[in-house]
């Protein structure tokens, strides 16, 4: 399954790089891309652990990045 | 601005005034460590705040926690007039990134504004107003002027112009009859028209084009892809340079508020940040650019790829001609042109033959049918007209019933037509050769791009003739479609960088085996979107001079910043290693580099 999310007031593109390799590492999570610019989360992952990947991916904004936020 | 810039622009206005009163007034000691905390706290709470909490939760090479310790470090050096600055400017540079960004965002969604609000529904006789999601294959929408369609469809009742500048960069407006299509993202200027909807929302040209550009920065180029490498070195290496500096040298020389002085120069310049937003921001910009003049790039990737082409190859039909036959000459042994193609027409009135349908569109009439008239195959045609026995077909059919045909002037396929062994005339028809062609090609050759390939399936006198015309230096000719691909696969041996054009239909294949498939005229063409690397919106040739001027411009922009930011830095730390460079030029180095670079990188867009 593949969604994209609107992530807002991520502080700089090297922090957005940060987060993109930290979710890329989650198990289940075939392909990241966290476009700084758009504010573009898309996330390509298997289905039945999507779910819980997006919670992991709220948790990991919130340590690398604490002032954005990931609208869904 | 949005509401928190303005408040962080209050605080760096407040903090410089007072910054530059503590640097104004004569103070020592404790008293001059409060004048100078004071504006630090002001304009850097928030940073000091979120290193802690980053500290907590483990992550050090966070731009916010270097800052920290900077400014901490020149504080207990007693050097509270540059901690306070570095601090300030460090906030000026943040605040500058997130307007610029925030401004590059703005410009491209506004590019973008294709997206219609909503579609206005025929259901049981009233009009709804619906998202254009909700609205079904088949149903009816009505258009009013100064409205966006919707969705794309035919157009059943009544007339209109419509624009398509936001689609192709094209600002002519169009003509809308009834019974002729209607693309959604269209504007429409002047008439109500009534639309039937022939494709749901999510496969309308608007959101294809929409979902086009905005995964476009997914497919990262090399140089960007490098630059996130890079940056997640270059912050460990030089934050342990920076203890190496504190730590070794004192130890042999001694002196050791020197080597930390020179050490926090080391961790000011330590962000790269520069870098990592200047090249997106480039990327985006040179997409988006492309897209306001109907040129659709999918990927930073292909932008980088079009800047390197070396050969263009063409293929002729669709893109450096019509793609429609026409009749391009006429020529009657009594002189009677009209009466000459009257015939041709009524003999050929019912045949769906492609040929037979250019004579009678060329023919601008009534067409009355043929008494009689019946197709020979692989010749032409035989009719009985107000009882004449009229041959209508190629050279072979000529000689069949005995007349003498003529050799034709122009180019193309030719009709001859004959009254028994009588013969009347010609009429050729071709492709016609587009306004644009000669010219587009020129501007490629100016471009420095000296090798353009035509590819056709035309005889070679054709296809030489048609070459040396619009200034083509090869060409490839009697192709069947199959062997395009070869062809394309042959002339990629020699290593060029190679962009093959297409009008998009049946070239899919060699769309994708070229280095860069350009597809033209694919307004309206899903097939030809789905195939291409970069999609032209209308059929002008011109448009690919363009788009590798675009290209070259990103990549040029791309690699000034990558250059200029990363000698910038590298100067400073070995000016700071050996003591010439103090926090002032460290200063400049990270937050003035990312001013400049993001100013060029904006650049891109125009």
């Amino acid at each position: 399954m593949k969604k994209s999310f609107k992530i807002e007031d991520l502080c700089c593109a090297n922090c957005a790089a940060k987060l993109e390799r930290a979710i890329e590492k989650l198990d289940g999570v075939q392909k990241v891309s966290l476009n700084f610019i758009a504010e573009k989360l898309t996330i390509e992952a298997e289905d039945e652990k999507f779910d819980s990947i997006i919670k992991e991916c709220i948790k990991l904004a919130k340590r690398i990045e604490p002032d954005c936020r990931i609208i869904l | 601005m949005k509401k928190r810039q303005k408040r962080d622009l209050l605080r760096i206005i407040i903090a410089s005034l007072l910054l530059l009163t503590a640097f104004l007034l004569p103070s020592k000691g404790y008293i001059r460590l409060i004048i100078f905390l004071i504006p630090y706290i002001i304009v850097g709470y928030d940073v000091l705040i979120s290193a802690l909490r980053n500290i907590l939760s483990g992550q050090m090479m966070d731009e916010q926690f270097l800052m920290t310790v900077a400014t901490i470090g020149a504080l207990i050096l007693g050097e509270y007039g540059e901690a306070a600055a570095v601090m300030l400017f460090y906030q000026i540079g943040e605040l500058f990134q997130g307007i610029a960004v925030g401004k590059s965002r703005k410009n491209i969604a506004s590019l973008m504004n294709i997206r219609p609000d909503m579609a206005r529904v025929l259901r049981d006789g009233n009009e709804l107003e619906l998202s254009p999601e909700d609205v079904s294959l088949g149903e009816i929408i009505v258009v009013k002027p100064g409205e966006k369609i919707p969705l794309d469809g035919i157009i059943i009742e009544g007339s209109t112009t419509l624009s398509v500048s936001a689609l192709t960069g094209e600002s002519m407006p169009k003509d809308a009859f009834c019974g002729e299509k209607a693309i959604s993202g269209a504007v429409n200027l002047t008439g109500v028209i009534k639309v039937r909807v022939e494709s749901e929302y999510e496969n309308s040209t608007v959101s294809k084009i929409l979902e086009l550009v905005e995964s476009a920065s997914e497919k990262k180029a090399k140089l960007e892809s490098f630059i996130t490498r890079f940056a997640r070195f270059y912050t460990p290496i030089v934050v342990c340079s920076a203890l190496l500096l504190a730590i070794v040298p004192p130890l042999f020389v001694g002196g050791w508020a020197k080597w930390v002085e020179r050490a926090l120069v080391f961790l000011v310049v330590s962000c790269p940040c520069a870098l990592v937003i200047s090249v997106p921001l480039s990327f985006f910009g040179g997409i988006g650019g492309a897209s306001r003049h109907g040129i659709l790039i999918k990927g930073a990737t292909h932008l980088e790829m079009m800047g390197k082409v070396r050969t263009v190859v063409f293929d002729k039909t669709g893109t450096l001609t019509k793609g429609s036959f026409s009749v391009s000459e006429i020529f009657a042994e009594d002189g009677d042109n009209d009466s000459l193609l009257a015939l041709a027409a009524r003999a050929e009135y019912a045949s769906n033959h492609p040929i037979a349908d250019s004579i009678k569109k060329g023919f601008c009439g009534e067409i009355k049918p043929p008494e009689n008239a019946k197709e020979l195959a692989g010749l032409g045609i035989e009719a009985t007209i107000d009882g004449r026995s009229i041959f209508v077909g190629n050279e072979r059919l000529m000689k069949k019933c005995g007349a003498d045909p003529k050799r034709t002037q122009k180019i193309g396929t030719a009709l001859h037509i004959s009254e028994d062994e009588k013969y009347l005339g010609y009429i050729v028809i071709s492709d016609e050769i587009k306004p644009e062609a000669a010219d587009a090609v020129k501007l490629l050759k100016n471009l420095g791009i000296k090798k353009t390939v035509m590819l056709t399936g035309d005889k070679e006198e054709v296809a030489s003739t048609v070459a040396s015309e619009l200034g083509i230096s090869d060409f490839i000719s009697e192709l069947l479609p199959s062997d395009k691909v070869e062809a394309v696969e042959n002339l990629l041996l020699s290593r060029d960088t190679l962009a093959f054009v297409g009008d998009g239909i049946n070239d899919a294949p060699v769309l994708s085996r070229a280095d860069i498939g350009i597809a033209m005229g694919a307004l309206g063409s899903d097939a030809a979107i789905e195939a291409a690397d970069i999609v032209l919106m209308d059929d002008n040739p011109k448009k690919i001079a363009m788009a590798i001027k675009i290209a070259r411009k990103t990549m040029s922009i791309v690699k000034q910043n990558i250059v200029f930011a990363i000698s910038v830095k590298v100067l400073v730390l070995l000016l700071g290693a050996i003591g010439y460079a103090g926090m002032w030029l460290a200063i400049f180095a990270d937050v003035g580099v990312m001013v400049l670079a993001i100013l060029n990188a904006m650049r891109a867009m125009k």
